[in-house]
C-alpha cells in the first residue's frame, strides 16, 4: 500500500475532494510496489539526459556535474530510462537483490 | 404580472433556462433529445441568451462538457432522455462527487428492449443512486417552476449539488399547457448570479476529480452523501421563498383528500392528474379515497413521508418501472423500506403500470384502490403485480 501522507477525515476534505495545493502528489510516495530498480553505471553514462527526459515519474534529476541522480521514492520499475539509454549504462536489477 | 401563454411544455423549459440566464448549454442534438435544445440553440442563434450551445456528439460527452463548464463557474444545463440518459451513465456519477451544480432536465422514458420511446420512468429509475438531486414535476407550470427553483438549490454554497427535474416524456414533454413564463428579470429576484467555491483557473490552480486512493474515497463518498441528505432544508427553502415571490407553493410531498382515507394512492409524475380524477370519483361514491405523491424523490423526504402517512390504513403505491427481481417497483421498495421501524405503519400494496407510454386510466386507478381495499380487509396481498397487463 502506497504510504499517503494526507490521510484525513471526511469533514476536512476540499469540496468535491478537490486538490488545492499544487505539487501535493509529491506526498504520494509510489515507489514501494516495484519489483525492480534501474541502477545506472556512471562510467558509462554520457549524460545524454535521455533516462530524465522519458521517465515517466520524473524520478531522476539533473545533478551539479552533469549526471542524473534516480530517486526511489516515486520510481514504478517500468524499464523505461533503462530501454531508451544509448549506451546501455543503466540495468534493471531485482529489488532485495 | 407575468402572463399566462400556450406553450408546450419542452419549449417552456427553454424558457426557463433563458429566463436564469444560464451561460453553457452542452447537448446532444439529435434523438432521444426534445424541443428544449432545439429551442435553446434558437434562442441563443437569435441573440435572445447569451450563451455557449456545444451541439456534442454524444451524451456521454454532454455531461462532460457540462462538468467542465461547471467547473470554471458557468450556469449550466443540460437536457435529454432514456438511451441518451443511458449513454450518460458514467459521467452522471461523476458531476455530485466533483459538486458541479449542473441543471438537467429528464423527458422521462422507457429504455429499451423491445425498443420503445414511449413515456415510463424506466430511464430515471437506473439513475436513481447517482448523488443528484431529483424532482418530479405534475404538469408544464411545475417543470417550469422547478427548473428555477433547481438552480437555486444546486448553486447554494451549502449544497453544490447537480439537479435532475423529471417531466414525463410525451404526455408533458410534447403537449401544449397553459403556463405563466416569469421573465429574465422577474428570475434574477431569486436567483443570484452563480457564485462558485472553487473553479479551475490556470492562475489559482486546482485539481478537481483526482485518484480517490482506498483511504480516500469511503472519506470523500461520505462527504457527498451527507451533503445531499443535507440539501433537503435548502430545497425546501427554495420552494417557501419561491411561493413568496411567485405565489406558487411546493413541498417534497403533496397530499389530495387525504382525510380520513382508508388507502391513499402513490404517484409521481403527471398520472396524478388523472388520479385526482379517480379520486374524485370515488369520493362521490363514498370510496374513502386519497392521493400523495412525491415531488422530490432525492433526497428521500423520510420525515415528510412519516408524517404524511400518519392514520392512513393501507398505500397503493404506483411504479412506472420495474425493478427487475427485486419483485416490486423503486418507489414501493423505498416507501416500505422508509416505514421500517417507523412508529405508525400502514400496509403497502405495490401495484406497476403505465409501462412505455401505455395510459393509466382512472378505470385502472380505480382498480388499485379496489384491490388495496380488499388486500388491507384481508390483511395481506400479493408482494407486488403488473396493473393492465394482458394475459392471453
Ligand atoms: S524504471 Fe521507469 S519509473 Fe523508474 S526511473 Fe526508470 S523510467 Fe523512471
Ligand atoms: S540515458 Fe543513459 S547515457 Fe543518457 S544520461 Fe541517462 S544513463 Fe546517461
Amino acid at each position: 500500500m502506497a504510504k499517503v501522507d494526507a490521510i484525513t477525515g471526511w469533514r476536512n476534505l476540499e469540496i468535491g475532494c478537490a486538490i488545492t495545493e499544487p505539487g501535493s502528489s509529491r506526498k504520494l510516495k509510489t515507489g514501494d510496489w516495484r519489483s525492480q530498480r534501474p541502477v545506472t553505471d556512471y562510467d558509462k553514462c554520457i549524460k545524454c539526459g535521455l533516462c530524465w527526459i522519458y521517465c515517466p515519474d520524473m524520478v531522476y534529476s539533473p545533478t551539479r556535474d552533469g549526471y542524473f541522480k534516480w530517486n526511489g521514492d516515486y520510481c514504478k520499475g517500468c524499464g523505461i530510462c533503462a530501454h531508451e539509454c544509448p549506451k546501455d549504462a543503466i540495468t534493471m536489477i531485482m529489488e532485495g537483490e | 404580472m407575468p402572463k399566462k401563454v400556450g406553450i408546450e411544455v419542452s419549449l417552456a423549459v427553454s424558457e426557463a433556462v433563458c429566463a436564469a440566464d444560464v451561460d453553457v448549454i452542452p447537448a446532444y442534438p439529435v434523438t432521444p433529445q426534445t424541443h428544449i435544445v432545439e429551442h435553446l440553440s434558437e434562442l441563443v442563434a437569435d441573440g435572445e441568451l447569451d450563451a455557449e450551445f456545444m451541439p456534442v456528439e454524444s451524451e456521454h460527452s454532454a455531461m462532460s462538457a457540462c462538468i467542465g463548464a461547471a467547473a470554471v463557474g458557468a450556469r449550466t444545463f443540460t437536457a435529454t432522455s432514456a438511451p441518451g440518459l443511458a449513454l450518460m451513465h458514467e459521467i452522471v456519477f461523476i458531476a455530485p462527487s466533483l459538486r458541479t451544480p449542473i441543471v438537467m432536465v429528464i423527458a422521462n422514458r422507457a429504455l429499451s428492449g423491445p425498443i420503445s420511446i414511449w413515456n415510463d420512468h424506466s430511464d430515471i429509475m437506473a439513475q436513481r443512486d447517482c448523488g443528484w438531486i431529483q424532482t418530479f414535476a405534475e404538469n408544464g407550470q411545475e417543470v417550469f417552476d422547478l427548473i428555477i427553483h433547481a438552480f437555486r438549490v444546486a448553486e447554494d454554497p451549502e449544497v453544490l449539488l447537480p439537479m435532475i427535474v423529471n417531466m414525463d416524456g410525451f404526455t408533458l414533454s410534447h403537449v401544449i399547457e397553459p403556463i405563466e413564463l416569469l421573465s429574465a428579470s422577474e428570475v434574477s429576484q431569486y436567483l443570484k448570479p452563480f457564485e462558485p467555491q472553487l473553479v479551475l483557473d490556470p492562475k489559482n490552480p486546482v485539481t478537481m476529480g483526482p485518484v480517490g486512493v482506498p483511504e480516500l474515497y469511503t472519506e470523500a463518498r461520505q462527504q457527498a452523501e451527507s451533503v445531499l441528505n443535507g440539501s433537503k432544508k435548502v430545497i425546501v427553502r427554495a420552494w417557501k421563498e419561491f411561493a413568496k415571490l411567485y405565489g406558487r407553493s411546493y413541498k417534497p410531498i403533496e397530499t389530495y383528500r387525504t382525510e380520513g382515507a382508508e388507502v391513499v394512492l402513490m404517484t409521481m409524475g403527471s398520472v396524478t392528474e388523472t388520479a385526482m380524477t379517480a379520486v374524485d370519483r370515488m369520493r362521490e361514491k363514498g370510496i374513502e379515497v386519497g392521493l400523495m405523491r412525491f415531488r422530490l424523490w432525492r433526497p428521500f423526504p423520510h420525515e415528510e413521508f412519516r408524517r404524511a402517512v400518519r392514520g392512513i390504513k393501507a398505500l397503493a403505491v404506483v411504479d412506472r418501472a420495474i425493478s427487475f427481481g427485486a419483485q416490486g417497483g423503486p418507489v414501493c421498495s423505498k416507501v416500505k423500506s422508509a416505514l421500517y421501524g417507523a412508529p405508525y405503519q400502514p400496509q403497502v400494496f405495490g401495484f406497476i403500470s403505465g409501462l412505455g407510454g401505455r395510459d393509466i386510466t382512472v378505470e385502472m386507478f380505480k382498480q388499485m384502490v379496489k384491490k388495496a381495499i380488499r388486500y388491507a380487509k384481508k390483511g395481506e396481498g400479493p408482494v407486488y403485480e403488473l396493473i393492465g397487463v394482458r394475459e392471453r
